[in-house]
């Protein structure tokens, strides 16, 4: 057993990071998607990680799949990624970029508009005005279809929820009231402590999943996940203060993010319930 | 990322369970911990059949994931737990092994792991618990043989110890001397004259630790751990111990637990309690994602060859909480039940009370991530 990274596993990861890092500005990225970036992401072989060679993929496994979404969730990459991901072996042009792929995930469908194809039934589809605006959302009539791709999800949950905390540290490093940096203070150090004891705890749930491809654990992942990425941001907004409520600062799109994905792929209700049942 | 287990790693597992398997059936049930001489008996003599088994040195000298497999597989197997030999094993030993000289070693290690002897921690002080380094034991030299004076608190297992990792103030905290230095490490016999140890009593009830008092107790100079005044950077080596691989076999063990809360639940009809069920669903993930931590924690110091590093206490800091939230679940499926001392549950729940402040509060450990993972700067 050596459940740590291997060398070729941190480099793919780095390698995303360099991809995603500084690319596209979030303020443009409002209602469209970056298909100049989606190409690059699919030539990359960011869609087609998973897939088996023969088929034109990487053949790579799941656990790189979920480092790679990792980084998409800490840049907050706008676009039906999961779904895209998802499809690389059934939508034509999935795989490389060329097509945006989204679907219909319990009530919701994310991207309607901007996607050039839909997995599932969006007849009746009534768009909302999603609290986070970088994922426009729509919503179908209808029995909640259960959502796919609940660990990748919770792959990006885990990313924003260390990104969450590594801007609290910094701006609690940074800035001063008092006399003394805010991180000084106890209280605010307790938050960033209980921060990154959340995103440790699920990272640990994640990655294990990626590797066992359990039911239950993947389950497990996107509930601890969904959990860290949300109080993480909440916490994130709090060392930021006044700063943290205004709209120039990323915080609050991580948070509504983070709200987005836990409806997606599989919600904490449904998690809790599943896991009680086999216990 | 692998989660699978070596060849060798799976012989060790398969032996080790068959030789449980072949021992545990005959053993009797642990003593009531109102009586520790009985669990000291007890708790000996099943290290010394581990370490007739060959299983003795597990917690030292082996790789960690073989110790995590020990740990793991013991539990699963209903074993009994370290108890008495808890500081011995897991902290005064392993200390011993990598500070102490090779006299020090032929000492005080065998007896250890044959069961022979047994040791407790004197650390804590009435006025130095989170504050450590403040602590006023005093002693000072008198030929080859230091003398100690002052008192110890909370010493688990005290009553039936021969021997203390003991902590003393061996020069008086000046300008020159800030306090974490002039601290040192000694190893203190339990029975020298002027040791008085007076029980307390626990919030469940049990004298699991004591008050120490130390009357001019003379100590022989051979019995220090590391040189003179530098016992605060042995004291980290011990503590690095006592939070890293210590409650790994808990976890399993907590993760059986709540299936059997699942299972009550289900029999006496608190399971339609549709938020009870879910709480329980989610300690389900959270049991699951520590067992995975624990992987991830030893894989790294397997790694990196040594130590246990901070993220024991990431760990610990999560795991103290899950653990009451585990008992506190128990006690609502129970309802008027979880007022019955007769209930193995509500002793676990009381004693789950106390690891949010042993091996360092909460909030401790939330200043030792925040400022040594996370860089933030130290506190006033
Ligand atoms: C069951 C049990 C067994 C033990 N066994 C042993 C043993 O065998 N040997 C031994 O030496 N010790 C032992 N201890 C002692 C244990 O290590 C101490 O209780 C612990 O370190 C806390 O110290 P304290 O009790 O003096 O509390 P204090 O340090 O007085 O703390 C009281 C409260 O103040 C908070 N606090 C203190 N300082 C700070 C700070 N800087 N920032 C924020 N909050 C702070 C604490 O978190 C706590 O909530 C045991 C304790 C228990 C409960």
């Amino acid at each position: 057993m050596d459940f740590q990274l291997t060398d070729e596993q941190r480099a793919l990861r780095s390698g995303m990071r360099d991809i995603l890092a500084g690319r596209f500005s979030l303020r443009d990225a409002v209602d469209r998607v970056d298909r100049a970036l989606w190409k690059e992401l699919g030539e990359a072989g960011f869609f087609s990680l998973a897939l088996p060679e023969e088929r034109g993929g990487v053949g790579l496994g799941l656990p790189e799949a979920v480092l790679a979404f990792e980084e998409a969730g800490r840049a907050l990459l706008p676009g039906p990624a999961v779904a895209s991901f998802l499809a690389a072996g059934e939508v034509e042009g999935a795989w490389s970029g060329d097509a945006v792929v989204t679907a219909v995930d319990g009530t919701l469908v994310p991207w309607l508009a901007e996607a050039d194809a839909v997995q599932g039934d969006v007849s009746g589809a009534v768009a909302l005005r999603s609290v986070d605006p970088l994922t426009p959302l729509h919503r179908v009539p209808g029995p909640p279809r259960p959502g796919r791709g609940a660990l990748l999800y919770a792959a990006e949950q885990l990313g924003s929820a260390a990104r969450t905390c590594e801007m609290a540290v910094r701006y609690a490093g940074d800035r001063e009231q008092f006399g003394q940096p805010i991180g000084a203070f106890q209280a605010v150090k307790h938050l960033c402590a209980r921060m990154l004891v959340r995103a440790e705890v699920a990272r640990a749930a994640v990655y294990a999943a990626a590797v066992t491809r359990d039911t239950r654990e993947i389950r497990g992942a996107k509930l601890l996940a969904d959990d860290a990425a949300v109080r993480n941001a909440r916490d994130c907004l709090q060392v930021h203060g006044g700063m943290g409520f205004t709209w120039e600062s990323e915080v609050h799109l991580h948070l509504k993010r983070a709200w987005v994905r836990a409806e997606l792929g599989q919600r904490a209700d449904e998690a809790q319930e599943a896991l009680a049942a086999a216990l | 990322m692998d989660l699978t287990y070596t060849e060798e790693e799976e012989a060790f597992r398969a032996g080790l369970r068959e030789w449980l398997a072949s021992v545990l059936p005959r053993l009797p049930a642990r003593p009531s911990p109102q009586d520790w001489p009985a669990r000291r008996a007890y708790d000996t003599s099943w290290q010394r059949m581990l370490y007739d088994a060959g299983y003795g040195h597990v917690h030292w000298d082996a790789p960690p994931t073989q110790r995590l497999i020990f740990l793991e597989e013991t539990e699963k197997a209903g074993a009994p737990y370290v108890g008495a030999n808890f500081v011995g094993l897991l902290h005064a030993g392993p200390t011993i092994a990598s500070e102490g000289t090779p006299e020090q070693r032929e000492r005080w290690l065998p007896p250890v792991l044959r069961g022979d002897e047994v040791w407790c921690q004197g650390f804590s002080e009435p006025d130095a618990g989170s504050d450590l380094a403040s602590l006023r034991t005093r002693a000072w030299r008198d030929g080859d043989h230091y003398v100690v004076s002052g008192s110890k608190i909370w010493t688990s297992h005290a009553e039936v110890a021969d021997w203390c990792e003991l902590l003393v103030r061996t020069a008086p905290v000046s300008e020159a001397v800030p306090k974490h230095r002039g601290i040192t490490w000694l190893a203190m016999p339990m029975d020298a004259p002027g040791i008085t140890v007076r029980p307390l009593r626990t919030l469940a009830g049990s004298t699991e630790f004591a008050e120490v008092f130390l009357d001019e107790v003379r100590v022989p100079a051979a019995n220090r751990v590391g040189a003179e005044n530098d016992g605060w950077r042995v004291t980290m080596v011990t503590l690095s111990y006592e939070r890293g691989t210590a409650f790994v076999g808990e976890v399993v063990a907590c993760r059986r637990v709540l299936g059997e809360i699942a299972r009550e639940a289900r029999a006496n009809g608190r399971w339609d309690d549709v938020a009870l069920r879910r709480r329980l669903g989610r300690l389900g993930a959270e049991f699951t994602a520590l067992w995975r931590l624990t992987q991830w924690n030893v894989s790294e110091a397997q790694r990196t060859g040594g130590v246990p590093g901070v993220g024991g206490s990431v760990f610990k800091l999560r795991y103290s909480h899950a653990r009451q939230e585990l008992y506190d679940a128990a006690a609502e499926v129970l309802g008027a039940d979880a007022l019955d001392l007769g209930h193995a549950w509500n002793l676990d729940r009381l004693s789950s009370l106390s690891y949010t402040i042993a091996a360092g509060t909460s909030q401790i450990q939330q200043n030792i991530v925040a400022e040594r993972i996370l860089g933030l700067p130290k506190g006033r």
